[in-house]
C-alpha cells in the first residue's frame, strides 16, 4: 500500500523534525553528512547507567547532584575533573576513570541535551 | 495507530536510506513503524522493569508487554534497612501503575510458564499466549533448597527465613528479631559464590547489629561463611569494630563457617566444628536462575544463563535476551544496579536489532552502597568493558570506598545511598 507508506514516512520525518527543533542541544552532537544529521549512538548507550544514581533524565532526589539542564561543556569539564581527581568525590572519580576522554565527550554531548528534551 | 505495512516493506524502506535516515536521527524516537514490533519482558524487578521502561523511553512506538505476577514489588535493596528499623515495608514497595498508566507499557499480572523459541511465543499461567519479536527474560533467582540438608522452602517460611527475596520473608525475619530475648544470638549463613548481592549478608549483619545495639544490647550476630573472603570485607570489618565492638563475629570456612545441615526443631545448625544454636537463624541458600530460565532451556550446566554481552541475547536461543541475576555477566555482580544497567543496554540493543542494525558497544556499570550504621556508608563501583572472554573490569576504574575514608566521607556515602535508592526506583518504576 504505497500511499500509506508515503504518509507514514512523512509522519515519521515530521516527528523527527519536531524533536530536532525541541532538542537544540543536539546540534553539537550531530555531524552533518550529505545534509543528513547523524548522531553517534554511543553517546546514548554510554550514558544509560547515569540515571541509576542521578535519577531519571538526571533529575535527582536527595543529595546526589542533578545534571538535568547542565550544558555539555559543564558536564564534560566535571567528568574530566572527577577523572583526574582535581574535583574531590566519593564515587564519581571511580566511575569517570572508566571512560576515555573521547567517551566523556560523547556522554557530555548526550547528557547535555537531556534537560532540553524532557517536558 | 494501526498500519498495514509488512515487515518486508519496512525493510525495503530502510534499505532506500530515506526512512533509515529519518529513523536514525534520534534513535528512532516516535516512529509509527516500530508499533509492529512486539517486545515481551518477563519479570518486573530491577532488570525487567528497567528494560520495559527504557524500551518505551527510547522508542515510544514499540509494543512492550511486561509479565509480572506480583501487583507490588518489594525491593531487596534497602530491605536490610527495614531489619535495622530505618525503613518500613511500604517505603521499599513499588508498583506498576506508572509503567502502565504513564509510560504505555502493557503490564500483564500473570506468570510465564513456557516459552517457544521457535514460534516466538510465551505461554502464561492463565492460559494466554503472547507472541514476540524479541523476548527479555529477567526472572531473578531461585533457591537450591536441597543444597543444605534439613533446609526447605517450608522451613524458610516457618522458622529459618532466607529473606533474600524481599517481602513476607523480610517481615518474618524482622518479627523474629523483635521477638528474641536480649542476650540471644542471630545466625546469618550466606552461601558460596556466585549469589545475589554479594555485600548483602554483611550489610544485613551490620543493620541487625544496629537494631540489637539499641534494643537488645547483650545480643550477638554470628556469620557462618563458607567463603574465605567476602565483598567489602575490610570496610565491613573496620565498621563493625568501630560501631558494634564485640557484637558481630565472622567465622570463615576454617572456623566452622561451612554448614553441614540445619535443624528447625532444635533451632541449630551443624558445622564441621560442632553445632551452633541460635534464637534467630537466617539461611541464605545457594542459588540458580529463576525457574522459567530452566523451563525454557536458557541455562547451562552452571544453572545460570550464558549470553552475548553485547546485547544480552541468549547464546542458546535466538531473539531471547536474559538479564539480571539469572545471566552470566562475567565480572558484573548480581545486583539490582547491574540488572538495571543490563536492562537499559538490552533495550537499546533490541531497538537497533529490530532495525537490522548491530548493537553499539555498551557501557556497563555497577554501584552498590552498603550501610554499616546511620552516617556510615560504604560503596563499591565497577565500570566494565567487553573482551573476547566476556565482560571484564576496566583496569584502574571502579573499586571501593578507601579503607582510610574520613568520617565525613562515610557520612556522605550514607546520604548518597539514600539518594541512590530514591533515584533508581524512580528511574525504573517511575
Amino acid at each position: 500500500m504505497p500511499s500509506m507508506l508515503k504518509m507514514l514516512l512523512t509522519a515519521g520525518l515530521v516527528a523527527s523534525m519536531s524533536v530536532a527543533v525541541a532538542a537544540k542541544g543536539f546540534a553539537s552532537a550531530k555531524a552533518k553528512a550529505g545534509g543528513v544529521a547523524k548522531v553517534d549512538p554511543r553517546g546514548q548507550v554510554l550514558s544509560l547507567s547515569c540515571s541509576g544514581c542521578h535519577g531519571p533524565d538526571g533529575k535527582s532526589s536527595g543529595v546526589i547532584p542533578s545534571f538535568n539542564g547542565k550544558s555539555p561543556e559543564y558536564i564534560e569539564a566535571a567528568l574530566k575533573e572527577f577523572k583526574s581527581g582535581e574535583r574531590v568525590s566519593t564515587v564519581m572519580g571511580r566511575h569517570a576513570k572508566g571512560y576515555t576522554d573521547g567517551e566523556i565527550h560523547l556522554i557530555a554531548e548526550y547528557l547535555g541535551t537531556v534537560g532540553k528534551k524532557t517536558k | 495507530m494501526s498500519t498495514n505495512i509488512s515487515r518486508r516493506d519496512f525493510s525495503k524502506l530502510l534499505a532506500t536510506g530515506v526512512a533509515g535516515a529519518s529513523l536514525g536521527l534520534f534513535g528512532g524516537v516516535g516512529t509509527a513503524f516500530a508499533a509492529k514490533y512486539r517486545v515481551v519482558v518477563i519479570g518486573g524487578g530491577f532488570g525487567g522493569a528497567s528494560t520495559a521502561r527504557y524500551l518505551k523511553k527510547l522508542d515510544p512506538a514499540l509494543s512492550v508487554t511486561l509479565v509480572e505476577p506480583k501487583a507490588a514489588y518489594v525491593t531487596c535493596p534497602f530491605s536490610n534497612w527495614v531489619l535495622g528499623g530505618l525503613r518500613t515495608m511500604p517505603q521499599i514497595t513499588r508498583n506498576y501503575a506508572k509503567l502502565s498508566g504513564r509510560y504505555g507499557i502493557n503490564v500483564v499480572p500473570d506468570s510465564a510458564v513456557a516459552i517457544d523459541p521457535v514460534k516466538g511465543t510465551v505461554t502464561l499461567k492463565g492460559g494466554r499466549v503472547l507472541g514476540y519479536d524479541r523476548l527479555v527474560v529477567s526472572p531473578g533467582i531461585d533457591f537450591k533448597w536441597s543444597a543444605i540438608a534439613g533446609y526447605s522452602q517450608e522451613l524458610s517460611e516457618s522458622k529459618m527465613p532466607h529473606a533474600y527475596q524481599a517481602g513476607a520473608q523480610t517481615v518474618l525475619l524482622q518479627q523474629q528479631l523483635h521477638a528474641m530475648n536480649d542476650g540471644g544470638t542471630v545466625l546469618i549463613c550466606p552461601p558460596a559464590n556466585p549469589f545475589r548481592c554479594p555485600p548483602g549478608p554483611y550489610e544485613r549483619a551490620s543493620l541487625v547489629a544496629h537494631y540489637l545495639k539499641q534494643h537488645k544490647p547483650k545480643s550477638k550476630v554470628i556469620i557462618l561463611d563458607p567463603k574465605e573472603k567476602f565483598s567489602k570485607q575490610g570496610l565491613f570489618t573496620k565498621g563493625w569494630q568501630r560501631l558494634y565492638p564485640g557484637m558481630i563475629e565472622w567465622r570463615g570456612p576454617a572456623a566452622g563457617g561451612k554448614l553441614i545441615s540445619v535443624d528447625g526443631s532444635s533451632m541449630s545448625v551443624k558445622t564441621d566444628l560442632g553445632d551452633v544454636k541460635a534464637e534467630v537463624i537466617n539461611i541464605i541458600p545457594p542459588q540458580k536462575a529463576g525457574s522459567i530460565a530452566f523451563t525454557a532451556g536458557l541455562t547451562d550446566e552452571t544453572g545460570w544463563c550464558p549470553v552475548n554481552p553485547l546485547s544480552f541475547e541468549s547464546t542458546i536461543h535466538k531473539n531471547i535476551h536474559v538479564i539480571g541475576d539469572a545471566c552470566k555477566a562475567g565480572a558484573m555482580p548480581k545486583s539490582g544496579f547491574a540488572a538495571s544497567s543490563q536492562g537499559k543496554v538490552t533495550a537499546a540493543a533490541i531497538i537497533r536489532l529490530l532495525k537490522g542494525q548491530e548493537p553499539v558497544q555498551p557501557s556497563l556499570v555497577n554501584t552498590c552502597y552498603s550501610l554499616i550504621g546511620t552516617d556510615y556508608g560504604v560503596s563499591v563501583a565497577g565500570v566494565y568493558q567487553l573482551s573476547p572472554t566476556g565482560i571484564i573490569d576496566i583496569p584502574g576504574a571502579g573499586g571501593l570506598t578507601p579503607i582510610d575514608a574520613s568520617d565525613d566521607q562515610l557520612a556522605q556515602e550514607a546520604m548518597f545511598a539514600e539518594s541512590w535508592y530514591n533515584n533508581i526506583v524512580r528511574d525504573i518504576w517511575g
